[in-house]
Formats: structure tokens, sequence, C-alpha cells
């Protein structure tokens, strides 16, 4: 018995560790190309690779499209005017004024430009020949991140002044003093630490394993046509999932933008509204 | 010496982050499973409750992407 046991478990191994045959799968290699242009900037090394460029593109379309849908404005909106209006008063409505309030259609312009720019950097993970997010380098997500932790902090300290703002973050109002020994250093370390680090990792993961997974079955596609015998007639179903993942990955891209912009107008309307 | 019945290779981070993510997959179920109940009873309250309903599956779910890094941490 448990010889059997250890001779199967030793097959096993050897089936999975693989041979120099075996099926590739997808490293995190993938996220680090070979740099296209290497330069210094005051002894910072700077690296050009394919993702920056696939940023560029993305963002450089964004503000095509944007400009197109704006270049002549009428009363009767054109096509492009139309979409551009309507994804704009999306943002604008829906999270601007709905989430925040009446003190948040001045974040409308904010909110709208992150959404569109995460939106435009998050679909190059479907469009054929880029085929990879900008999103899922931990970077670029964590400067987004960044840059919204700086802005709800400082909007809520310029809204409430600091010792409000800081004071409500601490101790938020209505709490029993008793429970306050569990509440306070989950509240601060949520508001000044979780709040940041989870809105860039969100964006990251999702952007991630969806890169991963797409790579998956794309290899693994490849790999049942390529590898003989009976297992090409498995080929076209790892085919149809590369293929049903593609369209759960579009759900993504649009769900995490989603998700990143109403965050940040959920903690911005923390920030503008005080507590009671 | 213990005979070895059966041996795990691989990163034992993919095990830690499945466990990991069984606490805050239920968390989400309920915040979401709630907001949609409240929207069912009454409505109107969609765009009222939908701002809670994203703080607190933004708050359940950070234990999942603190488990998501873990590995990452200290392998």
């Amino acid at each position: 018995m448990t010889s059997s046991a250890s001779a199967l478990a030793s097959v096993l191994a050897a089936e999975g560790s693989g041979g120099d045959d075996g099926f590739q799968a997808p490293t995190v290699e993938e996220f680090y190309p070979e740099p296209i242009a290497e330069f210094d900037i005051f002894g910072i090394a700077f690296e050009i690779t394919r993702i920056t460029l696939i940023m560029w593109i993305a963002t450089a379309v964004m503000i095509a499209l944007m400009v197109a849908a704006v270049r002549k404005p009428s009363i009767v909106p054109g096509k492009m005017q139309f979409i551009g209006e309507s994804g704009y008063s999306l943002i604008r409505d829906g999270m601007a004024r709905d989430v925040i309030g009446p003190k948040g259609l001045p974040f409308a312009p904010f909110l709208s430009a992150l959404f569109f720019f995460i939106l435009a950097n998050n679909a190059m993970s479907i469009i054929p020949f880029a085929q990879i997010s900008p999103m899922s380098k931990f970077a670029f997500p964590l400067v987004l991140a960044v840059i919204v932790w700086i802005i709800y902090n400082w909007v809520g300290i310029r809204e409430q002044g600091a010792g409000r703002y800081f004071k409500d973050a601490a101790i938020p109002p209505g709490v029993p003093i008793g429970a306050l020994i569990l509440v306070t250093p989950i509240e601060l370390l949520q508001v000044f630490v979780i709040r940041p680090f989870t809105l860039a990792v969100r964006l990251f993961a999702n952007m991630f394993a969806g890169h991963m997974l797409l790579a998956v079955f794309s290899l693994g596609t490849v790999y049942l046509l390529t590898v003989g015998n009976f297992s090409i007639i498995w080929s076209p179903f790892a085919f149809l999932m590369a293929l049903a993942m593609t369209f759960f990955e579009l759900l993504v891209i649009v769900l995490q933008a989603y998700v990143f912009t109403v965050l940040t107008a959920t903690y911005l309307n923390g920030a503008v509204e005080p507590a009671h | 010496m213990i005979d070895v019945l059966a041996e795990l290779e691989g990163n034992i981070g993919a095990v830690g982050y499945g466990l990991a993510a069984i606490g805050p997959g239920i968390g989400v179920g309920i915040v979401w499973a709630a907001y949609i109940q409240a929207t069912a009873r009454q409505p109107e309250s969609a765009g009222l409750t939908r701002t809670y309903a994203f703080l607190g599956a933004a708050l359940s779910e950070a234990l999942a992407l603190i488990g998501l890094v873990a590995p990452f941490i200290y392998g």
C-alpha cells in the first residue's frame, strides 16, 4: 500500500515537473519585455518598453477620441459628440453628483479623466498586437492610487480642516468609548494605508490574472495542436475557452475601471462631507 | 525516518491565497446579496445604498488582496 502510493506520487511528481518537451506555462517574464530604448536623466535610469509604448498609444487614442467628440459641438449632437457626451454624463451624473453629492460636480472632470484613462489602458489587454494592459504592471495602478490618495486627503483637510479631518478619521462619531480600542486602529489603517493599497492592487491583480488566463489558454491551444497524437481533438476546446475568457476579460476591463472610479468618488465623498 | 506518502511541488503561496480568498469570498457575497435584497424591497434606495455596498465590498475584498501579495512579500 505504502510503496504503491509513493510510486504513484513519484510518477505524478515527474509528470508535474515536466521535461523540456512538456507544456511551457506562461511565467511572470511576460511582464518584463526587452526595453526598446534606454537612457539616463540625472542618474535615473529609464527604460522604454513595449508596455510603456502601449500606454502612450492608448492614452493618445483616448485623447484623440475625446477631442474628436467635442471638436464641433452642436445643439443636435453628431455620432461622436453623442458618444463623448453620454460617456462624460455617465461619470458626472452617476458618480460625481449621485455619490459625492452637490459638492461633487467640480470633481467630475477628474473622475472622468481617471475612468477613461483606466478604460483605455485596460482595453489594451484584449486588443490584438498589444494584448497586454499597462495596468498589469504594478507601477501604473500604484501611481494612480497615490494620486487619488493625495487628492482625497488634501480635499478632506481643505474642506473640514486638518484637526477635524484627522479626528473624524481616528474617532468616528457615534462609536461607544469602549469600542474605540478596536475601531480607532482599524479606521486609521483603513483610511491611510488600506484604501490606496487595495485601490492599486485590485486593478493590478485583475489585469495581471486576466492576462495570465488568456496566455494559458492561447498557449494551450497551440501546444495541443502541435504535440501530436490524439491531443489535437482537445485543441478547439482550449481555443473556445480562450475566446470565452476574452469576453470575460471585456467585462473585467469595464468593471474595474468603473470600480476604481466609483471608489475614488466614495473616498472623496467621505472627505467632502463631514461624517455625521 | 518518515515515509513520504505524497509530495507537493510548487509554491505554497498558491495554497495560501486559496485559504485567504475563502473569507473575503463569503464577505463580498453577503455584501452584494444584501444590496440586491435592499434594492428588490425598495428600488428607489438603490442609488443611496450603492455607495455603502461598494465600500463594504472594497473593505472585505482588502483581505483577499493582502493574501494575494503576502506570498510575494514573504516568498
